[in-house]
This record gives structure tokens, sequence and C-alpha cells, in this order.
């Protein structure tokens, strides 16, 4: 739709008639054009909380990995998520307005600074998030493109084992598969997570493609001689990239509330490492007393969730081109 | 042009049913505005067809849409829109529902799609009729059932309970416009209403048309790109270019005697059947075949069903250097044929051999080696090309595939074909959406000719083009076949396209070859009845010829015993008539003068 305004802004302007026999479609570009990309990035910095959900996302990204360190480098924060020491004021926060103080996020019963656990937690659970997405978009995409294109038994096959995924209650299934993986540390916990949560992007991908592959111009590609795999990667998937990018984003979300009530219900990352579904569930029954050991992972969960969904809104609002503008 | 407020905008009754004065429609879009419609003004009368005729983009749909209050949110209206004495731009949205309808009706372009595919003919037609308080229940039904047999649909009693896909595409425009008659509305608006369908059927309609608004005095604003349509049915016709409305006048005025340049123009390249007169055959005797295909027979799987034969037995052959025009109607399986001969789709028996190989039986290897030497052109300029690449790696796509050339070389002779395909060298770096329909179009040509192929297929390359764009580009089509001397095979609806490009025509229906031979011979002397019927109903650019022709086809369909059942052929008033209501009006007319009264 767009592109038909577009075609109309081009002849709207006041040019004299070209003289006979020439095109009437002369290329007069009056305004200036876009790539596809450039448009998708201007419509993406328009959307204020896409922009406001990307500021956050970054800035407790930035504020995890750059505090307490990350494999070995030490942070800006001196204490770790690990060694104990005396409680002191019966582990209450001591940030204010403006000033951190010696525990910002108070310490637990052990006297762990709550900070540096909550950072440690965030980490983790940034990692898987962000893992499982990317991992799943791969297998999801790779399952999808396969029965969309080669259609016929494959697309039986593959598209069966998708249903049978689909069918088992998710968390269950990720659950008795973390287990086994739990102890292996959280790059192989998130891979696992990843194998279980493909399958709706893989329907997806697998709907895209059936639409692409009728297009005339994979019929063209087809007729000059070009191979399978090459029309797939060069050909099709990347027109699917806007559908890929915006599942991607709301995997990745999905994939932090999956993994936090894993962690909760005791499948997920085990101890001694972290995450801030571990540290909810640690700390449960101290909800009454110590009420801050709750409220702080709470909040970067429903923070980071968030954030990743007004970007995934903000990116699905880009990459689709029939949404109006109002005047 | 002066942009006409808001503020003037009062109720006129001058006898019109339809009139525009001033309007002026902006557009705001991500990319700023866009000026569609510059400060028109248009009148339909009663008992009238107005013809608004331009190119894609040129305003004439969002001129109509403005009538119906149906512009989207975005767009500013500036101008008086008068329907039926009552200004439209003050009116609430209650009373928009109810004008929709009751005196202004649409009729769709495209009869698959303006139909709801879930409810039957009875739910849609009777919806229409109880909203707007015109008949309930048995009234509604019988009321529905008169409005089918007007526009002769046979057993409308029974049809009337049926879906719209127990109906053909010309059957669906006539309930289409039965559903448009059923308020019996002051002005139908008429958006192309004959685009999607073939030129028998087309006749059909545009027949239909004429004896309805005879009958009902309804006035109609056509809408159309076709300048045979405007001569076969318009009173008067206004030239839209670019937003502005260019010339108008009485039909015969604009099409016989045009006075703006664009007028000339558009009628210049529409194309006239039997406009080449009769030529000899490029290749003498029998040279080699580019093409050769022996009794195929192509089978579509149907689940539950006997698969559907889609093309039947079908024989043909195509020399070098020649082009070889397949025509036919929707349906007839001349895609299916040219898609066959690109082994995009198995035979179920008989020969494709494409340079003297048959594609049928061949492996994957050799078959790759064949495929360079063909090259392909497909119909939909927005959809043949890949929207993700510069259209310079499109172009080189074939001789990456092929491993041909150094990437030097391939950057040269990409910047050869565009300049044989007439595009400036520096479009190798744009995306497709940044070219309009045409250049899209010599794209694929460009493309289709890298690997300088022996034989090219080239499915309906012109039909989503409009008429002067086509003109050039088949201009350079044939410049083009004659420097490579490629073999081709050219499938097209369009007779008069056939007529100008092919050496020789093979008239194709229902799967099966009607006719076969040279050019002129078939199109100038055709022996089969279908061949006839086909040649007939293509209308021309000139209202005088277009009515003899009309007559011609009328007898003709009466010696085969077809007549169209409960439509009035005879002759309405005659052109004469009419054009006297309409004398003098050329140019723009002044806002609220209606012309020449």
């Amino acid at each position: 739709m767009s592109e038909d305004r577009r075609d109309s802004a081009m002849q709207g302007s006041p040019e004299p008639l070209p003289h006979a026999g020439s095109e009437i479609d002369d290329p007069q570009f009056t305004d200036k054009s876009y790539s596809q990309g450039q448009l998708v990035r201007r419509r993406f910095f328009r959307h204020k909380g896409a922009i406001a959900g990307l500021a956050v996302l970054l800035f407790i990204t930035l504020l995890a990995f750059t505090s307490i360190g990350v494999g070995g480098i030490s942070g800006w924060w001196d204490k770790d998520y690990t060694s104990t020491g005396t409680v002191l004021n019966g582990g209450q926060p001591t940030m204010g307005w403006f000033y951190l103080g010696e525990h910002p996020f108070g310490q637990d019963s052990t006297g762990r600074d709550y900070f540096a656990r909550v950072m440690r937690g965030t980490q983790v659970s940034l990692i898987i998030a962000f893992v499982v997405g990317i991992a799943s978009t791969m297998i999801g995409t790779v399952i999808g493109a396969v029965a969309g294109y080669f259609r016929g038994w494959a697309e039986s096959l593959l598209m069966r084992v998708t249903d049978l995924f689909i069918i088992i209650p998710l968390l269950v299934f990720a659950a008795v598969l973390g287990r086994i993986a739990g102890d292996s540390g959280i790059f192989v916990f998130a891979l696992v997570l990843a194998a279980v949560t493909w399958t709706g992007l893989a329907r997806l991908v697998r709907g895209e493609v059936l639409s692409l592959r009728e297009r005339e111009f994979v019929s063209a590609a087809r007729a000059i001689g070009t191979g399978n795999w090459r029309i797939i990667l060069r050909h099709i998937l990347p027109n699917t990239v806007g559908v890929i990018i915006v599942a991607t984003t709301f995997a990745i979300a999905s994939a932090i509330l999956l993994e936090t009530a894993l962690s909760y219900l005791g499948f997920g990352v085990q101890p001694p490492d972290i995450s801030l579904g571990s540290l909810i569930s640690e700390y449960q029954t101290a909800f009454t007393s110590r009420p801050w050991l709750f409220w702080f992972p709470g909040i970067f969960i429903l923070a980071i969730a968030l954030s990743v969904n007004f970007i995934g809104d903000g990116l699905r609002d880009a990459f689709d081109p029939r949404q109006g503008k109002d005047g | 042009m002066t942009t006409v407020e808001n503020t003037t905008a009062q109720p006129i009754d001058d006898g019109t049913v339809l009139s525009f004065s001033g309007l002026d429609v902006k557009f705001n879009t991500e990319f700023g505005r866009v000026h569609a419609v510059k400060g028109i003004s248009l009148e339909v009368r009663p008992g009238e067809v107005l013809a608004l005729v331009g190119e894609s983009g040129s305003g004439k749909s969002v001129t109509s849409t403005s009538a119906l209050g149906l512009l989207p949110r975005n767009a500013t209206i500036n101008g008086a829109i008068n329907v039926a004495g009552n200004s439209v731009d003050t009116m609430t949205d209650r009373a928009l529902r109810k004008m929709r309808g009751d005196d202004v009706a649409m009729v769709f372009q495209e009869p698959m799609t303006a139909l709801n595919p879930v409810l039957s003919v009875r739910t849609q037609m009777v919806e229409a009729l109880e909203l707007h308080g015109k008949a309930y229940g048995k009234a509604a039904d019988a009321r529905a059932i008169e409005l089918l047999s007007m526009v002769g649909i046979p057993d409308p009693e029974k049809r009337l309970y049926q879906y719209p896909h127990e109906f053909s595409g010309g059957q669906r425009q006539r309930i289409v416009i039965a559903m448009a008659l059923s308020c019996d509305p002051k002005v139908i608006i008429a958006d192309e209403p004959t685009t999607a369908l073939d030129v028998t059927v087309q006749a059909e309609i545009l027949d239909l048309l004429r004896s309805l608004k005879d009958e009902l005095n309804t006035g109609i604003l056509l809408i159309t790109h076709s300048m045979g349509v405007v001569a076969d049915m318009a009173d008067r016709v206004a030239v839209m270019y670019k937003g502005d409305i260019v010339e108008q006048g009485s039909a015969r005025e604009v099409l016989t005697q045009p006075k703006h340049d664009y007028t000339k123009r558009l009628l210049d390249a529409v194309p006239r059947l039997g406009s080449r007169g009769e030529t000899e055959p490029v290749v003498q005797g029998e040279g080699p075949k580019a093409l050769e295909v022996n009794d195929l027979v192509v089978e579509y799987h149907r689940q539950g069903k006997e698969p559907f034969r889609a093309v039947d037995g079908v024989s043909l052959s195509v020399k070098r250097g020649e082009i070889v025009g397949l025509v036919g109607e929707s349906g007839s399986g001349k895609s299916t044929i040219a898609r066959c001969a690109l082994g995009l789709i198995p035979a179920a028996s008989g020969e494709v051999a494409i340079l003297g190989e048959d594609i049928t039986k061949m492996r994957r290897k050799p078959l790759k080696a064949l495929r360079k030497r063909i090259g392909v052109v497909f119909q939909d300029p927005a959809s043949s090309l890949n929207p993700r690449l510069p259209v310079g790696d499109c172009i080189a796509e074939p001789m990456d595939v092929h491993k041909i050339g150094t990437s030097k070389s391939r950057r040269d002779k990409v910047a050869e074909l565009l300049d044989a395909v007439e595009l400036p060298r520096d479009v190798a770096n744009r995306y497709p959406h940044e070219l309009s329909g045409g250049q899209r179009q010599r794209v694929s040509i460009a493309r289709a000719l890298s690997l300088d192929p022996e034989l090219l297929v080239a499915d309906e390359p012109t039909s989503a083009l409009d008429v002067s764009v086509q003109a050039s580009v088949l201009k350079m089509f044939t410049h083009l076949q004659e420097q490579y001397n490629f073999g081709c095979l050219f499938v097209s609806h369009d007779l008069a396209v056939i007529d100008m490009l092919a050496d020789h025509v093979v008239v194709l229906k229902d799967g099966k070859v009607v006719e076969q031979g040279a050019r002129h011979q078939v199109l100038a002397d055709p022996q089969e009845e279908y061949t006839k019927r086909l040649l007939m109903a293509a209308p021309v650019p000139d209202p005088d010829e277009q009515r003899a022709r009309r007559l011609e086809r009328y007898e003709f369909m009466k010696e085969i015993g077809e007549e169209d059942h409960g439509l009035h052929l005879e002759e309405a008033p005659t052109r004469e008539d009419l054009m006297g209501r309409s004398a003098g009006g050329e140019g723009k007319m002044p806002p609220g003068v209606s012309g020449g009264n």
C-alpha cells in the first residue's frame, strides 16, 4: 500500500508531459527512496515504546555484566554473589535516592550481598533467554523452510514431529529434560529449552515459505536452473526475515519466563549457580520477613520481559507494511 | 487549478446524479503529502455513462471512492461532492451508510473477492435489501430472484441458494451488478468491472450494463483503462492524467479527434487488431525447432477426485527466430503449457522437446545445462523479481547460477543488457520496489536474455501493464527478438497483442488446440467458431466501428443459437441522440456548469 502511494507520489509531481514515444513511468524520483532496511529502521525508531524497551534492556544488560563482571573479569562492584558475611541492620537494603550504600539491595540470611546475587541472576537469565531465542529460531527456521519448500513426505514427517512436540505440555517436557541437563551448566540447559520451543516458529516459517514458493520470482529462479538450497537461502529466506526477527524477539521474552518458571520449580538452574527464578524460589519463604529478597528479582524479570516484548512490538509494526499512518 | 474550500459545498439540484466540483484529495503518508486528485470537476446525469479513463496512479479510483465517503483516514478532501443532490462531505456516518446502496452503488473489479465466499448469494442479496428497508422475508427473496433474472442468471429460483464458488467469473460479476441494483440506485460506480474477465465475458457484461442503464435510467460512472470498453459503453469520456482531467467530451470526439497530447498518446498505444496487415513468415520452411510439443497432456491431481486435465493432447512447435502466440481465455491451459515447457510442472504424457531434447525424460544435470539456453518472463512485474535483491544482482543471477564469467564480465553484461532494455545503467543498484511496473518488466526481460537464450517463454508479460507502457515494452521486445533471434513462445489473452507480435498463432480452448496457423491466416480469416467469437468480442477504440462490430456479433450469436436471454439487445437510443446532449463538452468544465446544455 505504501508502495502504491509512493508511485503516485512520483507521478504527482507537476512535470511537463514527456514527449510522445517515451515511457510514461520515467523514474522521476522527486522524493528520496529508501531500501527496505532503511524503511524498517525508520519505522522502528519512531515507535516510542520500542525505543524505551531497547533503552531499558540495554541498561539492564550493561548493569548486569559490568557490575560484578563476567567470566573472571571483575566488575566495578566489589562484592561477589557467593561469599557470606555479617548481616548488617537485619539485611535491609541500604539504597536511598542518591546513594547506594554498603548493600543497596540488602543481604540474605547468610549475609550474602543481594545486589551481586540479583546481577548474577540477571546475567544467567539473559544468557539463557538469548541462547534459547537464537537456537530455537535456527531449528524452527530450518525445519519450517525444509517442510514448506520440499512439501511431500519431508513436510509430513517434519510437521508430525512438530505436532508431537506441541501436544506434550511444554512445562512438563522442559522440566524433565531440564532436570537431566541442569547439572551440565546453563548453556546445555538453554539448548535443551531451545529444543522444545522451536515449534511455533517452524509453523510460522513454513507458512511464509508456502506462500513465497508460489511467487513468480521463485518460478523464475527454478526455470533458469537454480538449485533448491540456493533458492531457499537466497530467494526465500531473505524474504521471511521480518517474520523471523519478530518471532525471535517474542521467543526471547517467553524464554525468560519459561526459565524463571522452571528454576522456580527447581528444575532449572541448579545451585551454586543462580538465576532470577531460582532467587525467587530460594527466598519465597522470606516474603513476609524480608520482602526485598522477593521484590528485586521480580522487578528485573518484569522489566526484561516487558522491554523485550515492547521491542518485539516495535519490530512487528516496522516490518508490517500494511499498517496505516493517520494524518 | 484552484482548490475549492469545504464551505462552498451546497446541495445543488441541477439534474445530475453525481457531481464533483473542484475535488481535491491529498494523502498524508510517511513520505510526505501526496496530491492524488488536483481539483477536478465531473458530472454524471441519469441514464448516462461517463467513462473515467487513465493509467494506474492517475487518481481514478480515488475520485470514485470519494463519492462513497470511503477514503482512508489519512486523506484530506476539499471541494464539493454531490450525490443525487446531497452533499457527501457534510453527511453524518448514518446518512452516508444510507446513501451507499440507496443512491450510489459500486461494482468492483474482482468478482472473485467482491462476494463473501461463506455466505449464500441469497443471504448477501437479502442483506442489502433488508438493511435499506426495501423488502423483508419472502418479499426480499422474490425481489432477489427478480434481480437475478434481470441480470441474466438462468434458473434464479434455484441458484439463489447457491454459494459464490458455484458460479463462473462472469456470473459472479452479474450477481455483483444485481446487488448493486437492489436498491434502485441513482448512480452506479463501476470500477474496472470487466478488467478481470475474458473478452467474451467482458462483451456480455458490457451488454448487460448497457441494457440495464437504458431500462432503469441509472447514471454510470465507468472507470477503466481500456479504450475499447470506453468505445463500447461510454457517452462521455473524461481522461485523467496525474490527478488532473486533461480532456473531457463526448466519446466519439475524444476517441476519434483527441485534442490533448496525452489522449493522443494513449490512443496510439492501444494495440489494434489487423493493423499489421499481411507479412511474410520470418522463418521459411523447416527451420531448426526451438520447442516442440507433441500430444502433451498435463493433469492436476485432486484429492479424492479424478485428476483434472488442464492440457489435453496439444501439439505445437516454435522454430528458431519465430514468435508463436498462444491465445485463449482463462482456464484454457495456456500458462500450464508455458510452465510445462519450462519443466516447472510434469507432463502426464506426450513429449516436450526443447532444442531437440525431451525434457520430460531428462535427469537433473543435463536439465540444468539445458535451462541455460531458455529464458523466461512472467506476468506479474510485482512478484517476478526477488524484492531483496538489487536489480543488478537479479539480472546477473542466471550467470551466477551457471557459473559463467567473472564478476567483472557479469557486471559488463548487466550494463549491456540494461542498455538493451532501455534502462539507465544506475538502475542496477536499485531495488525492485523503487521501479515502476514497466521498468520491472524490462528488468525481467533483461534477466531472461542474460544467457543469450535460444528459446524464450513469455507468460503474459504485458497484461499487468498500462497500455502506453505495454506499447513501449512490446516495441522493445520485437526489437530484441530481431537482435537476439531467439524462438519465443508468447502467451497472451489479448488478440491484438498477439497480432502485433506473433508469426504463428495457436488458439486454445479447454486445454485443446482449436485452431493454429500463420498469424494473418488465423486472425484475419478464422475458420473455427470459437476463434470468431474471440475476435468479435475484442472491442476496438472507435465508437462507430465498435457499434458495427457489436451488431455483427449479435447476428453471429443468433446464428450459432447463443443469445443472451433476458437482455434487451435491440438498438438503444442511437449514439447521435446521446451525443447531442454532451456536444461541446470539451476540456475542463467549470464547476456547476453542466456541459453543453
